[in-house]
């Protein structure tokens, strides 16, 4: 029974870092920290219902996404990805550090959204929490409805036709730098969601609480092949069973380390990842 | 012939050489009596060593990102290698060697040399892959090595060293004393790290890149940044000059890592996670890729920021990354670069003008 509510705890996670995993931006993580304190804040101070607050941490952290890419990442458009990283890395000091001023380094003790309670089965021998569920079906909802979009909305077409080659994009009449502001702002929003169910199972907030399940979900989405939702998904599933399964049998300290051995090991064997594509060289 | 034509008549690398070397000699010799008379305050003579680690793993990491071009995410992970190995060789040779340079010198060179080992079996599988691939897995193995460090114990008695995985009571030892202790990191370590050593290393690093650099290697390493395809076509292995530059980087930032943990009583190994890979990487990126100098000065600078920005209190590390972002923008975006272009033809202008007035001056015109 253990091995299945690890099973369990293992694919919400996963689907936490999935969520996290379909925006490939290092300062990702500091996005989804914003959006569980005004959360937390709206609930506590507020005295806001908890599914408004996190309708409110969504319309937050979607403004806030579109500002740092109009502020931050539009002008290094043609610049090396390098100064990009470095950029976001800036990024994410600015958004930690304006959270120690703001909210102080006391962790915040996140009260759960979910209004329901554990079910028990087989007795009470295994407990699924209410917060996994919700968080697993939220995680599919999310991935149906982006695939979906993706694939048949004017704009899911236009933001993938930029992410694959950004200047025939622009020759086909597809304005870049609006579908770009609204990857960003999707993406934000949903890192607003990541933040409460992150926050929810694990209930402590501290302005670094994004940065670790940041680095793993970037993790993630290499694992699986970058630029692929189903990659996306399916990394970071795997990367939550992984952390839970090397937690619970072989050790604690040990579970980040063994995370990053399995995915080096799988890029050694398929270099671009899970379900990405190879890229053959031009000469 | 005068000093300052001889010194044109150098070749382009002569001259980098005599300007790196002279920066860090002449910023060594202003530092070192402000230091050993104690003019300086100590807050900034506590900072000299690190400064020097620092620049010695911005060298070092620019030998990889800039020369080789390859984005290592896991450079604090070989300093940590380097700074816990060190550790336990300055346990072990406590007793055999009294002298404290020498023996500063020998857990350097161990630093280095284990260092450099992980550099080699790392680089061989990092090294199959490309770009964010390569990138990731660097921060992967820089991550492992931190969890692994962290659930090290290790010991030293009359018997030898005592190493374990699970606590201090399974190392088995009767009155031995921990180096070692896991999450703790090492404790109890005698200062031995000086100014001086720092300095010497600087200047051992910058002859090891510097000539690598300049020689046949750094041509071939150059080359298979530029274009591998092409560099392997003329007959270049690249397996064995990647690897060449790989662990030369990270041996460097071993020897780096060992100073480093010589200058403080206690080391945790948390210190070395992948935040401090990012705050080397800024130093290189910012002093500008395959700019040796550019390095030094960048990590001189950055490091001392948060320093002086010491009066804004709570506000500095806020005012560091929004001084991060804005230098990042106006050294890569497209717009700051026209602006700043089209400030230089302003100035350069000015310049041409005056000039053609003087000549203009002494000439006859002919047109009348």
């Amino acid at each position: 029974m253990t091995f299945i509510s690890n099973l369990i705890n293992g694919i919400s996670l996963g689907s936490i870092y999935a969520i996290i995993a379909l925006m490939l931006n290092f300062a990702h993580g500091d996005v989804i920290m914003i959006g569980a304190y005004v959360s937390y804040i709206c609930t506590t101070s507020a005295g806001i219902p908890p599914i408004l607050s996190v309708v409110i941490a969504m319309a937050v952290c979607t403004v806030l996404g579109i500002l740092i890419e109009g502020l931050a990442y539009r002008p290094l458009r043609k610049a090396t990805s390098l100064a990009v990283l470095i950029t976001a890395i800036g990024v994410s000091y600015f958004l930690q550090n304006s959270a120690l001023l703001i909210w102080g380094s006391n962790p915040k003790t996140f009260s759960s959204i979910v209004p329901f309670d554990s079910i028990a089965l087989f007795e009470g021998k295994l407990i699924i929490t209410a917060e996994s569920i919700v968080t697993v079906a939220v995680c599919i909802v999310i991935m149906i409805g982006l695939t979906l979009f993706t694939k048949n909305g004017k704009m899911g077409k236009a933001m993938r036709a930029v992410s694959e080659d950004k200047d025939a994009a622009q020759l086909m009449g597809i304005n870049t730098n609006s579908t770009i502001s609204l990857t960003f702002a999707i993406g934000s929003a949903l890192a607003a969601v990541a933040g409460v169910l992150l926050c929810s199972a694990y209930p402590v907030l501290i302005p670094t609480t994004g940065s670790m399940p940041g680095i793993k979900a970037f993790t993630a989405a290499v694992f699986g092949g970058i630029g692929s939702i189903p990659g996306a998904m399916l990394g970071g599933i795997l990367l939550g069973i992984i952390e839970i399964f090397g937690k619970s049998y072989i050790s604690t300290e040990l579970s980040d380390a063994i995370v990053f051995a399995v995915l080096i090991i799988v890029l050694l064997v398929k270099p671009t990842g899970l379900l990405g594509k190879k890229i053959n060289e031009k000469v | 012939m005068s000093i300052a034509s001889k010194y044109k008549a150098l070749s382009k690398y002569a001259r980098t050489n005599i300007k790196t070397y002279g920066l860090v000699i002449i910023a060594f010799a202003i530092m070192f009596p402000l230091q050993s008379t104690g003019t300086i305050n100590n807050s900034i003579s506590g900072q000299l060593v690190p400064i020097c680690t620092y620049i010695v793993l911005a060298i070092s990491l620019n030998l990889t990102v800039g020369i080789l071009g390859e984005l290592s995410l896991g450079h604090a992970g070989f300093m940590s290698v380097g700074a816990f190995s060190g550790v336990i060789a300055a346990a072990a040779f406590r007793d055999s060697v009294a002298s404290d340079p020498l023996r500063l010198l020998i857990v350097i060179i161990i630093g280095g040399i284990f260092a450099g080992i992980a550099g080699l079996l790392i680089g061989i599988p990092v090294l199959r892959l490309r770009g964010d691939y390569l990138a990731i897995v660097t921060l992967a193995f820089g991550e492992i090595i931190k969890n692994i460090i962290n659930c090290l114990y290790v010991g030293i008695d009359s018997k030898g060293l005592h190493f374990s995985m699970k606590d201090t009571a399974s190392l088995g030892m009767t009155n031995g004393k921990i180096v070692l202790n896991g999450p703790q990191g090492a404790v109890g370590i005698t200062k031995i790290a000086t100014f001086t050593a720092g300095f010497i290393l600087i200047l051992i690093t910058l002859f090891i890149v510097l000539n690598m650099i300049y020689s046949k290697t750094g041509r071939a390493i150059t080359a298979i940044r530029d274009n591998r395809i092409a560099a392997e076509s003329v007959g270049i292995s690249v397996t064995k000059y990647k690897l060449t530059a790989f662990i030369t980087s990270a041996a460097l930032a071993g020897m780096a890592g060992a100073l480093y943990a010589m200058n403080f009583s206690t080391v945790a190994p948390k210190k070395f996670d992948f935040n401090t890979s990012i705050l080397i990487l800024v130093f290189v990126v910012l002093g500008g890729m395959g700019n040796i100098m550019g390095s030094i000065i960048a990590t001189t600078v950055l490091y001392m920021l948060p320093e002086l920005l010491r009066e804004f209190a709570d506000y500095r590390m806020l005012i560091y990354a929004i001084v991060l972002i804005l230098v990042m923008l106006a050294t890569n975006s497209t717009k700051a670069k026209l602006i700043t272009e089209s400030v230089k033809f302003k100035i350069k202008g000015v310049f041409v003008r005056k000039n053609k007035d003087d000549s203009d001056k002494g000439e006859v015109t002919d047109n009348g």
